[in-house]
């Protein structure tokens, strides 16, 4: 298993610029190449969603991808199991609802990831106040649980919150849900500069970024981003790794010159 | 029933599983409910608009035709009898000058059948705040008249297309725009579900209904208190009400589900919409979609009190079928004169069903939530009877 805290700062202070493309597990049937191909081009670490029949944070294009997997059989063992198999050389992350992780069982859902060398997982629904019981298990397993920092989160939360969360800090950049923006809200810029006081952790910012000009934007303030429903519209449109691997690249190629 | 944890929480239930984005509103509303909810002018004013404006307090009805009929005295909360025609008006009003008292001009609401959508929409237009509802397709189509309703009372009506195109999903689209509003907008909703303070709030925003029903039925029962308190139960804010005010009695409490959307009698414990409860699901944890005939308890899920109340064996749930429940509908129309919604005819159904069996023994006297009247049910049984 590839750590995913340890890779990002080795990666940061070689001075990179970090990217996490996500990828629905489960829609189509070579999404697990798509892995291999966000790989190839540059991602620092690749976000997998497990899907969830109610995903309340996400917009029109993740519930669409969500939807699609669930109909295409998708399952969470199932889209970890072949992870398991994946064999790429960046750490690799899982989001999914907290539904999915407490159906399965905090230990055993912790023991799976990391028998299938996941070694992050994020899980938006799950706030300070009922993270315990999950993060307990996950640190006994070794899993690095990611949290979510919001622009309304205020300063004394946002310090608890920035030492509770492991691998990095997730900036959710905007108020609102998942999904394509004309341009990067002006809350992005103010919540990764108080991430960025706040933490030594890498600070990796989410929710909007949608193009090349918008990574390079939001990576002079973050230490990367994550970039999602861009990549899944492709998606949904039929797009497979290899256009996929594309966009990656042109977002690779945008940062690298922050 | 009392003021859950620190938490939010009803023994194992309740809590906030939340957002990060949503976390600091729903500690403002909290903070906000409590200083309220003990502030005389706040209650002052709360209890006289749900006096002067919504009809409060509503009689209980002896249903004697009835009685007579199924061998045990049947007792109506008629909350039927409140302006726009449910219980829903109750909560809505308490939580209008909450929006208000926070300094809000917006709410975002989601409905099922449509009556909180209609007493949401209400509420918005006495105290002149903005007011989006969010309503599945499927819901929509079989509620035509309270999305009239609410268009005529201001509001703006947004059908939801994803999902199960009901309440569900209904809920999950008015947390979405919630999300993106936070900072203007009250999130209005309209059960006793959802993240902590909602549970607990709406409960005691809706207990009016069973404190009032106490008081009631022992003037009609010198002085006892009814041998069961029935009512139905969806998301359960009529049932929790209700229950509220018989709680410390020695009433059989008894909450009636739709066969369909049973989520205490078929479903194992679940995180859905901020807190953890009974819901429906697979064995991967997806959420299973609801059946009813009924769209306001068209719901995989239900509050978190009731899945403590059943925990502790102090209340009991058990479901009706759809069939029962139009038999019951028509039932107490033709006995009564009283055409109830199809939610409460739910509750009527068990009544209907048990009445004579050890489950309720002849001679009972049990108390029923009208929760709604069946107005707005009217075409869609006109159909359902061919």
């Amino acid at each position: 298993m590839v750590p995913l805290e340890a890779t990002l700062r080795q990666r940061r202070q070689a001075g990179r610029k970090l990217l996490v493309p996500y990828v629905t597990g489960g829609l189509g049937g070579d999404w697990l190449d798509v892995v291999r191909a966000y790989a190839d081009a540059g991602a620092d670490a690749v976000e997998i969603g497990l899907a969830f029949s109610d995903p309340v944070m996400d917009g029109p294009t993740i519930q669409a991808a969500s939807q699609r997997a669930l109909d295409q059989g998708a399952t969470p063992a199932g889209v970890v199991a072949a992870l398991g198999g994946a064999d790429v050389d960046v750490p690799l992350v899982v989001m999914t609802y907290y539904n999915i992780v407490f159906r399965s069982g905090h230990r055993r859902f912790a023991a799976m990831l990391i028998d299938n060398g996941i070694g992050g997982a994020i899980v938006p629904d799950l706030p300070l106040e009922e993270l315990d019981d999950w993060a307990g298990a996950a640190g006994a397993s070794g899993v690095e649980t990611v949290l979510l920092a919001s622009p309304v989160t205020p300063d004394d939360r946002l310090a608890r919150l920035v030492e509770r969360s492991h691998g990095f800090v997730y900036g959710v950049g905007l108020m609102g849900v998942t999904g394509e923006r004309d341009r990067v809200a002006e809350s992005t810029a103010v919540l990764a500069k108080r991430l960025k006081a706040a933490t030594d952790k890498p600070v990796i910012i989410g929710f909007g970024v949608s193009t090349p000009a918008h990574a390079a934007e939001v990576a002079s303030e973050a230490d990367g981003v994550i970039v999602a429903s861009a990549l899944m519209r492709k998606r949904l449109d039929g797009a497979g790794p290899t256009e996929l691997a594309a966009v990656v690249a042109g977002l690779r190629a945008a940062l690298d010159r922050v | 029933m009392g003021v859950p944890d620190a938490g939010g929480r009803f023994g194992e239930f309740g809590g906030q599983y939340l957002p990060e984005s949503l976390v600091p509103a729903c500690q403002e509303l909290e903070a906000a409910f409590t200083l309220a909810w003990a502030d005389p002018v706040f209650l002052d004013e709360y209890r006289t608009i749900l006096r002067d404006y919504a009809g409060r307090p509503t009689p209980v009805t002896e249903c004697h035709n009835l009685s007579q009929r199924l061998g045990v005295r049947v007792l109506l909360k008629r909350e039927d009898l409140t302006h726009t025609g449910s219980h829903k008006i109750n909560n809505v009003i308490g939580q209008a000058l909450l929006t208000r008292r926070m300094g809000k001009r917006l709410v975002v609401a989601e409905t099922g059948a449509g009556q909180h959508g209609v007493a949401t929409a209400t509420a918005c237009a006495l105290f002149g705040l903005d007011c989006v509802v969010y309503m599945g397709e499927v819901d929509v189509e079989r509620q035509a008249l309270n999305v009239f309703r609410m268009k005529l009372l201001g509001a703006e009506v947004r059908p939801v297309a994803s999902g199960s195109r009901t309440l569900k999903d209904a809920i999950n689209e008015a947390m979405r725009h919630w999300v993106a509003a936070v900072e203007t907008t009250h999130y209005c909703l309209g059960s006793v579900m959802g993240p902590h303070p909602y549970p607990w709030m709406v409960r005691e925003l809706q207990r009016v209904v069973g404190d009032e029903a106490r008081d009631q039925a022992r003037s009609i029962l010198a002085g006892g208190d009814p041998d069961y308190v029935v009512a139905c139960v969806g998301g359960g804010s009529n049932a929790a009400g209700t229950f509220a005010g018989f709680v410390d009695t020695e009433a059989r409490l008894v909450g009636v589900e739709p066969a369909g959307g049973a989520a205490i009698s078929n479903g194992i414990p679940g995180v859905v919409h901020g807190s953890k409860s009974f819901l429906l699901q697979d064995e991967h944890g997806q959420v299973l979609e609801a059946h009813s005939i009924s769209a306001g308890l068209d719901y995989p899920g239900v509050g978190p009190e009731h899945a403590h109340l059943a925990s502790l064996g102090r209340a009991r749930y058990v479901p009706a079928g759809d069939a029962e429940v139009l038999e019951a509908l028509q039932l107490l129309s033709r006995t009564e004169g009283i055409i109830p919604a199809l939610e409460p005819a739910h509750a009527l159904a068990w009544i209907v069903r048990a009445a004579g069996t050890p489950e309720l023994p002849e001679g009972s006297t049990v108390l029923m939530t009208l929760s709604g009247r069946g107005d707005k049910d009217a075409q869609q049984v006109m159909e359902l009877l061919g």
